[in-house]
């Protein structure tokens, strides 16, 4: 199960808009692809904000949930 | 001299400035097709504007006072009710424009713009607008494509807007993709979801908050737990 945004490394051109509306600075450039810096810096979030992946022009950051019925 | 900067450094701010002129010209499809000589007479009546994260540009209601380009970063459009609820009209990404319908049509900001990251912009005011589009008959003809094209916006989002069918659609595949009887859980990201509801993926985002106000689901962070199937199901209109 996914905990954090997955990222498909060939589809990111390095653009870096996900990078800049991430609000708790999860995700940075390197060698011009995005990458979750921390998953602890991630969980600072208390639910997806999904901003990544809602701005991503290439469709490179995926931010999938899991649909379950409450018992 | 009063904020004198360094040689290299001024030579540093006027290279970048250069730069975001050119990247402006060239990603716009205003300026598509345009001679080096045109572009230099337009370049002239340009300003640039950086505008940090969460800052507002221009306000719905306000009168409309220049046409703006995103050079780089993202810049959220999008209108408000008067009960606070926000509706996202699009994401101006780098080279889209906004606030050019007012702008030609010379009333209100239709529509508020904030900054949801780091922005550089460049503009033309209203006034300087209608000079370069009398004395450039192609941008005029670019103008009407970008017009074009936002016309054709609007009517695929009114389609979205009938917004209960959305969420109808949503509640459907939520329900067709719950956890299974053998405990298979699929995933879904949001995207998927706007493809298979034939919808617009901001459209998902809405439909699941509204699903989330009124108790049908509880949005976890990375999972949509349905709490209230029956309803759920009486909103897609299949029984559970």
């Amino acid at each position: 199960m996914a905990k954090i945004p997955e990222i498909d490394r060939n589809k990111c051109n390095g653009c870096g808009l996900c990078v800049g509306v991430c609000s708790c600075q999860a995700l940075v450039l390197v060698d011009n692809t995005v990458e979750v810096r921390e998953k602890r810096e991630c969980h600072q979030c208390t639910r997806w904000c999904t901003m990544c992946e809602m701005v991503c022009p290439t469709g490179a950051i995926q931010c999938p949930f899991e649909v379950v019925t409450e018992e | 001299m009063p904020g004198a900067l360094p040689n290299n450094l001024e030579a540093g701010i006027i290279l970048d400035d250069m730069m975001a002129e050119a990247d402006c010209l060239q990603l716009s499809a205003y300026f598509s097709g345009l001679d080096s000589e045109e572009l230099d007479s337009i370049r002239e009546h340009m300003f640039k504007k950086s505008v940090a994260r969460g800052e507002v540009i221009i306000f719905e209601g306000e009168p409309a006072t220049a046409i703006y380009i995103v050079i780089s970063g993202v810049v959220k459009v999008f209108k408000t009710s008067t009960d606070g609820k926000e509706q996202i009209i699009y994401l101006a990404r780098p080279g889209d424009s906004f606030n050019d319908v007012p702008v030609f049509g010379g009333g209100l900001n239709l529509a508020s713009a904030e900054a949801i990251m780091q922005v550089n912009l460049c503009g033309i005011k209203k006034d300087e607008l209608k000079a370069i589009l009398l004395e450039n008959p192609k941008l005029a003809e670019n103008v009407l494509k970008v017009l074009s094209q936002r016309v054709e916006q609007m009517v695929s989002l009114v389609e979205d807007l009938s917004f209960r069918r959305v969420t109808g659609r949503v509640a459907k595949i939520l329900l067709e993709n719950a956890e299974d009887t053998n405990g298979q859980r699929h995933r879904l990201t949001q995207q998927e979801m706007a493809a298979m509801a034939g919808t617009a993926r901001e459209m998902i985002g809405r439909s699941l908050k509204l699903l989330e106000d009124e108790g049908k689901v509880r949005l976890e962070r990375n999972r949509i737990v349905i709490t209230d199937k029956k309803a759920l199901g009486e909103i897609a209109g299949v029984s559970t």
